[in-house]
């Protein structure tokens, strides 16, 4: 496999009237050509600004910190997207090499604009194609993800689509530029779990058929783990274990995994009792020192819990995890 | 169980006209169409839909906060008995003590610019159920306390507050008039997994002690399966199955209820694939297909099922399916 995306060190920081916050904090990933990476992680855990800042689409609030350094890898060679000036310097990424699919379907069109105008504007910002081909590629493009009537459907507005359907068309728009890396932010939490089946389906079919790096990111394990090839766990800013989807969801190091998994109905085992992760996410303004998640970790170690951050403890040549009692091998 | 249901609908219907073109037809959403469904008292009883099926509608028309089109509810608590369809004002206003809402969204619900103890003493205040502030003060604590909402926090406003927390601020809000028959509409659908579980446990833990009776709306039914006594399935308007949790979920009957339990995603990453296609999408209300309303996406469909609307018939003993195949489908073991 080669590589297509190297983060490192990405700490991101938000001025606001209450005082600067930290989104991201000293996240580092790497992510292969063809590999589906889940990010999972609960609100406000930083994984839609994390996807976000390798595009540099955070508001102009944004401090990015001085050691971040993201690397895409393209065929011309690799893009430093940290020394990228301006939105000009940027659109070889924006929608170029990295498309990103969002959440709310509905927010992502325009609404006075046909779908298939906005995927021919696109596609003449980003290709060579003239109108004529950018059309018939679009109308292509909706058919292949599935949608019945492909010239009708591209000359109709986003409103006289069902959710489900527009959702396929975004993920059309995103895939018409031949992505190198596509992001998809929480793709299927808005749509019903049978429509939610199909689109992760029709996702598949499509990384197999065009080879792009994924990074998908939901606060919803299950979805994870019916995607994924690798997933990072993020709180509060910071990836908090990362590795294999079968190793993490098997055997999960970081009792904040741990506790991920057993919050979630089991539906093998309806007499389970549901054990909450106790407590509430802290603010982003009340950052916890030490281990992001000791206010609510039921293991923490008083004294080194609360002011040593723990760094990378290696479990596999793949698996590591962040977590002070992994460090001696007892976890 | 001899005792008469709390809640029970007979062919109920909500419709909605909608304004049709200058000439075209007039339209109207059969948001719910023909509902049977028995509420015992004391259940924790679950409904199940996606989007678009109605099951909001027949919470709020259960609640008398929807137009009933059609046909009767009944509500007996022992106390009184009312016909929800024919309602007068005296008793509609004593009924919104004896029947409750709670919102499925935290954030929207509470209103920013009242302290918490003034949100959760509004409906005390509104009808009428305490004489003297301290009284509803005291009642205001009790049940703010249940809710396990730190009795400090009162004086707060809900801004400061996270969003379980503005959950259980809800919660406290709906059960501070001590009523019956509480809806709970999507009320962990916008928390995080790991509140989620906290919020679950609490309203069950409530219901074990206070005994009222849930109607639980939910899309999730992992959620829906853990919580609940019985639960019924919503599409299109319709009723398609009802029966104890534990039955559903061993031996679904109707083929859209096996659909939507092979649609949750598994936690095994080695079930990848295995989930059973439901090809399409639900149709529109304004124009549901004819005969089974299911029929468009059901991979069992016969002519049978294009022409003529199952109904609802008891399979075994409480549980009902809406589905003229369910028998053949379980001898060939297709949704075995």
């Amino acid at each position: 496999m080669t590589r297509l995306l190297d983060v490192e060190n990405l700490t991101l920081q938000f001025d606001t009237d209450e005082g600067r916050i930290t989104a991201v904090d000293d996240v580092s990933f790497k992510l292969d050509a063809g590999e589906v990476m889940g990010l999972v992680g609960e609100s406000g855990s930083g994984k839609s600004v994390t996807a976000k800042a390798l595009m540099k689409l955070n508001a102009s609030n944004a401090h990015y910190g001085p050691d971040t350094d993201i690397k895409l890898h393209l065929e011309a060679g690799p893009v430093d997207i940290m020394a990228l000036k301006n939105n000009h310097e940027m659109q070889v990424v924006r929608g170029g090499a990295v498309s990103m699919i969002f959440q709310e379907p509905m927010a992502s069109f325009a609404p006075a604009i046909s779908i298939g105008d906005q995927m021919v504007e696109q596609l003449q910002i980003h290709t060579d194609l003239n109108k004529k081909m950018a059309r018939e590629l679009s109308v292509e493009m909706l058919d292949r993800v599935g949608i019945s009537d492909p010239s009708k459907r591209f000359s109709q507005f986003a409103f006289e689509l069902s959710g489900g359907m527009r959702q396929r068309a975004m993920i059309a728009m995103a895939l018409s530029t031949k992505p190198k890396l596509l992001i998809a932010d929480e793709p299927t939490t808005a749509l019903d779990v049978t429509i939610q089946a199909q689109v992760i389906d029709l996702m598949k079919d499509l990384i197999a058929e065009f080879g792009m790096g994924i990074i998908f990111i939901t606060h919803d394990l299950g979805v994870i783990a019916q995607t994924a090839d690798n997933v990072a766990v993020m709180y509060l800013g910071r990836i908090i274990e990362q590795g294999p989807v079968r190793e993490v969801i098997r055997t999960p190091a970081h009792p904040y995994t741990k506790g991920l998994l057993a919050a979630l109905p089991d539906l093998h085992d309806l007499d389970a009792p549901l054990i909450p992760v106790p407590g509430d996410i802290p603010s982003p303004l009340e950052r916890p020192p030490g281990c992001v998640f000791n206010t609510r970790c039921s293991v923490a170690l008083s004294g080194r819990c609360q002011t040593e951050v723990p760094h990378f403890t290696s479990l596999s040549s793949v698996h590591q995890v962040a977590c002070h009692l992994a460090e001696n091998g007892g976890a | 169980m001899t005792e008469k249901p709390l809640i029970s609908a007979r062919n109920l219907s909500v419709h909605y006209p909608l304004r049709g073109g200058l000439f075209g037809p007039k339209l109207v959403v059969r948001a719910v169409e023909g509902v049977n469904i028995d509420i015992d008292r004391g259940n924790f009883f679950g409904l199940v839909g996606e989007s678009g099926s109605g099951k909001t509608t027949l919470g709020r028309a259960l609640l008398k906060a929807a137009p009933i089109t059609h046909g009767q509810v009944t509500y007996d608590d022992g106390e009184v008995e009312y016909n929800l369809a024919k309602l007068k004002d005296k008793e509609l206003k004593d009924y919104r003590k004896r029947a409750q809402l709670i919102f499925q969204d935290p954030y929207a619900a509470l209103s920013p610019r009242m302290t918490v103890r003034d949100i959760i003493a509004e409906p005390l205040e509104v009808m009428g159920l305490t004489k003297s502030r301290a009284e509803t003060d005291k009642r205001v604590r009790e049940i703010a306390s249940k809710c396990r909402l730190n009795l400090e926090h009162l004086r707060r406003f809900p801004h400061a507050f996270s969003g379980g927390q503005r959950q259980r601020i809800s919660i406290a809000r709906a059960l501070v008039s001590s009523p019956q028959f509480v809806v709970a509409d999507e009320s962990v659908a916008a928390l995080d997994v790991s509140i989620q579980a906290d919020v679950l446990n609490l309203l069950k833990s409530i219901q074990e002690e206070m005994g009222q009776t849930f109607l639980f709306i939910s899309h999730d039914l992992s959620v829906v399966a853990h919580i609940c006594d019985h639960v019924a399935v919503m599409y299109l308007g319709r009723l398609v199955e009802s029966a104890p949790t534990r039955e559903l979920f061993k031996a679904p009957r109707h083929p859209y209820t096996k659909a939507l339990l092979s649609a949750i995603p598994s936690l095994d990453p080695d079930d990848r694939g295995k989930a059973q296609k439901l090809e399409g999408e639900i149709p529109s209300p304004t124009n549901p297909p004819p005969g089974c309303k299911f029929q468009t996406r059901c991979p069992y469909a016969i002519d049978h099922c294009r022409k003529v609307e199952p109904q609802l018939e008891e399979s075994s003993k409480e549980h009902d399916v809406a589905c003229h195949r369910w028998k053949e489908l379980m001898d060939e073991k297709v949704l075995a």
